[in-house]
């Protein structure tokens, strides 16, 4: 299926991003910069209990200050049911789900309990100080894996237990040379974009259409979820989305503040705006990546992975939102990674609420922690056998005559087919680039002269490009300029860019011609979004499939009216050439859009307009993989990790736009770096979050953030797609943990040391001397 | 994070600063001068001032000069003005080296030398300073006067001092330090600019190789309530030679001499072991 094309204009450039214009010159448009006539400005008031009844709610002080609209708790929208699943109702989990406001009771700090509506911003933040709560505090559950309490009268916090596996799991175990067993903690953080989210939601009466602005990620999706919610007509709500200031995973989601402010639109016949600010931030909007694993290896002598067995307690916060289990059924179906784990495999996840903010997918959701909890089995397996953990990780890896490789697990509901790779080869690039054997030694000689350095790697498997179907439309005007209309979305990975890229690779015309649309669901029917790093394996191939039909639409009708057969005709520069002769006759597609116009004479019985949708099918993801190689230097004094060096080696299958790659890799390993070493959100006792500000919540910074070594290859283009492409985006983060986990057990000649993310300082110190 | 409402007031003069404080003083009234950690508190609504007197366009405030054997830093002086050592002598080279830990360059450009001290909190790099050189605070009032209030016991614990609400701190000394006085510093926070875990102010003079009583100083600071001098550090430096057994074991002192804070992000047993890190580095980091 694939297509090897010779010389390439566009695909496979690292061509200067068409978005960057407006970006650089402050002429960009942000959610914040939004406004409209007459809006109100909406604050929410939350709770800070973490777990209590509600008693009783006083808004009236609040009501009565002047320029105060209207002050809402659960008794006003009762009518709002809660935040449903994205992908439809399911009926074991609904009990689950989040109310708009509070009713009742109220599950975590930040939980919104009443809506303020006023003329100005600040008056609607002193309102929200005035509102008052009365509650019985209830006992708060903060460990997942703690017995699960009362979630509701008779439900418990366990939302589900999910399962994935194969084979007789305690056969192999009762046979094996070898079980070699592990307690593993992934922290919990997210990703947490520069710009706060926002959402302006506006009624437009004359029209009867609801709108959204500020969506992100998934604006059809949540049009449809929307819809679905306030019982509308799909084409009665519009989506739109603005410049979006990061994304990550967890921005576009639909969360209560998005259904508020389109109930309040509706309600009011006033436009409302809401901004988030940074502590509502950290508290309110999705979290992630807080798991408990207890896992075993069933292995034989040389260290062959027979058996898996997985006990997890996935830590979902107070309620179940738009993801459903998504992310820790995905985590079930991606714990093997590259290892073959023939004999069988058992994952069993204890899927739990707790007084926490609500946690879904970030970055690589399960498979951060995956890499994380599989790559430390793999060492600890070498240690605990006396193997080469290169040897164990070789062993047991996939071998590229075992591709496509089909596993009996799942992830997003499909089955999991590794399409193609050499995951071997990759290893070998890998330790042939950092001389791993003179690094060893080397490194070695340093810790003989008292200094505290190792290094650590991780193998693993990404997925991306989730199907099933894709679409994109593509119209010439008659000055020439192509709009490439989609239904993805930008969150700032350069979207547009690639888009135009391959449209115009396709088109023969230059890549700043093109108007790329996307998130603006009354412009195109359907729309993926950008997530699961789908949007170039998916939206990319759709854009070939229509910007191919556009092409073949041209050179029809150029062909007639420059009496040239069809096979000897290109288009170059915009414009339709004989192939080869110098000074011929030319047509360019503005003239060719024009001739094809709906009144056109020359356009015959040919459908009017320069025009053509296009669709992508993918049965299966694809599966890029890759290796992240550590170099860190461990302060024995303060705990504090420095991390020397950090490669990053990626078979992408193939680069629209290097540059673009490397930058979603370098990224990708920042917000990694941070949820290995600094990020977490800590709450105490009481359940009160104790990273609420940047202060405590710890990004990485320039100063905390080294230069990486970025190895890109192109070896294996998946063969699931025209352009053999595998997704970028979550790349760059998926190994961090492990790999920098490793490396700091090689750094204090402890193996096995490090069990919990992220590594603090305190927490370092600790196990550097002895104390835990 | 938007402010509960204020008034607010841009005096011109030290004497309109006085009065505008001693009217406004008892309604909640504060000085607001980088604004670089009252301001984010009140978008907090943790600080909600009735009263802003802005002493930003007092220009009077803007002084720093040497005079009698002090640095006398006016309430209106940057930390960036710091960046580049103010004083050809071992004070300006202490200042410049510390000014690097305080947060990043655009906070840096805002707030100012005296805020940091007013606010006290205790992981101020200049409190820390102020400590280890037994500063001297001026403070001023419309009613009392000028008070001058030595570090000793202006710094009284968590973002509390001896200034009164009607006074304006409107001047800090520093002591000159002799040619040939070793100081040093250093501190550990998780990220650059970030808030210290723990930090380290030392200084002393050597007189036959020996380190002599009158200029030996430690101080800790950000792992007790206040920054201050620890004694039981400096006593065993003087009359040793500087090298690291006495640096380790002046760290081990101080370890055990304070009474650090606890919180639920960092356990007082990691703190010491903080501080005696540092204190051993900011004696190994000091040059003359």
């Amino acid at each position: 299926m694939n297509e090897q094309s010779g010389a390439t204009k566009w695909i496979g450039q690292s061509v200067e991003r068409l978005e960057d214009p407006p970006l650089v010159t402050g002429r960009g448009r942000f959610v914040g910069d939004i406004n409209f006539p007459r809006q109100l400005h909406m604050r929410i008031v939350r709770s800070s209990h973490a777990h209590a009844n509600i008693v009783s709610i006083d808004t009236e002080a609040a009501r009565e200050l002047p320029g105060v609209i209207a002050v809402w708790t659960a008794a006003d929208i009762a009518d709002v049911p809660p935040i449903d699943f994205r992908e439809g109702p399911i009926e074991k989990l609904a009990p689950y789900r989040q109310p708009v406001l509070a009713m009742h009771k109220v599950r975590y700090v930040g939980e919104p309990v009443a809506a303020v509506f006023a003329e100005d911003p600040y008056v609607a933040e002193d309102a929200a100080d005035l509102v008052t709560m009365e509650v019985e505090e209830l006992p708060v559950l903060l460990d997942a894996r703690d017995d699960p309490t009362e979630f509701s009268f008779g439900r418990d916090t366990e939302a589900a237990i999910l399962t994935q596996g194969y084979g007789d799991v305690e056969a192999v175990f009762k046979l094996a040379a070898h079980v070699v067993e592990l307690k593993l903690t992934s922290g919990r953080h997210s990703g947490v974009p520069l710009e706060c989210r926002g959402a302006i939601g506006r009624y437009d009466a004359s029209r009867d259409v609801l709108e959204l602005h500020g969506a992100a990620k998934v604006p059809h999706r949540n049009k449809e979820l929307i819809a679905r919610m306030l019982n509308r007509a799909p084409a009665s709500v519009q989506c739109f989305e603005s410049h979006v200031g990061g994304g990550f995973g967890i921005r576009g989601e639909l969360y209560p503040e998005d259904v508020l402010v389109c109930v309040g639109a509706m309600r009011f016949d006033r436009p409302i705006k809401w901004i988030e600010d940074r502590r509502e931030h950290l508290i309110a909007a999705n979290h992630s990546r807080n798991q408990h694993h207890h896992i075993k290896a069933a292995c034989t002598d040389d260290g062959e992975i027979l058996a898996i067995d997985d006990v997890i307690y996935h830590d979902n916060g107070a309620y179940v939102r738009t993801h459903a289990t998504r992310v820790a059924m995905m985590t079930c179906g991606v714990l093997p990674g590259p290892y073959r784990v023939p004999g069988a495999y058992r994952a069993v996840c204890h899927f739990r609420l707790t007084n926490k903010t609500p946690a879904a997918t970030y970055r690589a959701p399960g498979r951060f922690e995956t890499t994380f909890v599989r790559e430390r089995l793999v060492d600890a397996i070498a240690y605990q056998l006396k193997l080469d953990p290169m040897h164990v990780r070789r062993l047991n890896a996939v071998r590229v005559d075992e591709m496509p490789f089909k596993r009996p697990l799942e992830a997003l509901g499909e089955e999991i087919h590794f399409d193609s790779g050499d995951y071997h080869a990759l290893l070998d690039t890998t330790l042939n680039h950092v001389e791993w054997t003179r690094l060893n030694r080397e490194l070695a000689a340093r810790r003989e002269n008292g200094e505290m350095v190792g290094v650590g790697l991780a193998m693993f498997v990404e997925k991306a490009g989730l199907g099933p179907a894709d679409g994109v439309r593509i119209q010439v005007d008659t000055t020439g300029e192509v709009e490439v209309i989609t239904g993805g979305a930008s969150i700032g990975q350069g979207f547009e860019t690639v888009m135009a890229q391959v449209a115009a690779e396709m088109l023969g015309t230059d890549m700043k011609k093109m108007r790329v649309i996307h998130g603006q669901t009354d412009r195109i029917e359907h729309g993926i979004g950008a997530h699961a790093s789908r949007a170039t394996v998916m939206t990319a191939s759709a854009t070939r499939v229509a910007a191919l039909k556009v092409r073949e639409k041209a050179l029809n009708i150029a062909s007639e009216l420059m009496q040239a057969p069809l096979d000897t005709l290109d288009i170059v520069h915009g414009e339709v050439v004989i192939a080869g002769r110098v000074g011929g006759p030319s047509m360019t597609l503005g003239q060719i859009a024009a001739a094809l116009g709906p009144s056109s004479k020359t356009r015959g019985d040919r459908e009017p307009g320069l025009s053509a949708e296009g669709w992508f099918y993918a049965d299966h993801q694809v599966y890029p993989y890759g290796n992240h190689l550590a170099v860190v230097k461990v302060d024995p004094d303060t705990g504090a990790v420095k991390v020397l060096r950090y490669v990053v080696a990626y078979d992408i299958g193939r680069a629209l736009n290097p540059a673009l790659v490397k930058a979603q890799i370098a990224g990708g390993f920042a917000q990694g770096l941070g949820g290995a070493l600094m990020e977490e959100f800590t709450y105490n006792e009481r359940g009160d979050p104790l990273a609420s500000t940047f202060a405590d919540y710890l990004l990485p910074t320039l100063r905390e953030v080294p230069d990486i070594e970025i190895l890109l290859t192109e070896d294996y283009p998946s063969p699931l797609n025209p352009l053999g492409i595998k997704g970028a985006g979550e790349s760059g983060v998926n190994g961090v943990g492990a790999a920098i986990a490793s490396a700091i057990d090689d750094a204090i000649g402890i193996p096995g040391a490090i069990t919990v993310l992220p590594v603090t300082p305190q927490r370092l110190k600790a196990i550097i001397d002895g104390k835990r | 994070m938007k402010p509960a409402p204020f008034q607010y007031h841009a005096p011109k003069t030290i004497v309109e600063t006085l009065d505008l404080l001693a009217r406004y003083a008892d309604d909640d009234g504060r000085v607001l001068a980088g604004g670089q950690s009252l301001v984010p508190t009140m978008a907090f609504r943790l600080a909600r001032p009735k009263h802003l007197v802005d002493i930003n366009g007092v220009t009077e405030l803007n002084r720093i000069a040497v005079e009698n054997g002090r640095l006398c830093i006016g309430a209106g002086v940057r930390h960036s003005a710091f960046e580049t050592p103010v004083e050809d002598g071992p004070l300006g080279r202490l200042l410049a080296s510390v000014v690097r830990h305080i947060a990043h360059h655009p906070i840096r450009t805002r707030g100012t030398f005296c805020g940091s001290i007013a606010h006290a909190d205790p992981a101020s790099e200049w409190c820390a300073v102020a400590a280890a050189l037994d500063a001297e605070m001026v403070c001023e009032s419309k009613v009392s006067g000028t008070r001058v209030i030595p570090a000793k016991t202006f710094f009284q614990g968590i973002m509390t001092t001896a200034l009164r609400e009607d006074e304006l701190l409107r001047e800090v000394r520093l002591p000159m330090l002799a040619r040939g006085t070793y100081a040093g510093f250093a501190e550990f926070s998780r990220r650059a600019g970030d808030y210290a875990i723990a930090m380290a102010v030392a200084t002393y003079r050597l007189k036959n190789g020996i380190m002599s009583d009158m200029h030996v100083a430690v101080a800790v600071g950000g792992a007790e309530a206040a920054p201050r001098r620890v004694m039981e550090a400096e006593r065993t430096l003087i009359g040793r030679p500087p090298n690291l057994g006495t640096f380790q074991a002046a760290a081990h002192a101080a370890r055990m001499a304070i009474d650090p804070l606890d919180d639920p992000s960092i356990g007082a047993d990691y703190r010491r072991d903080i501080v005696r890190a540092m204190v051993s580095r900011a004696l190994e980091n000091a040059v003359t």
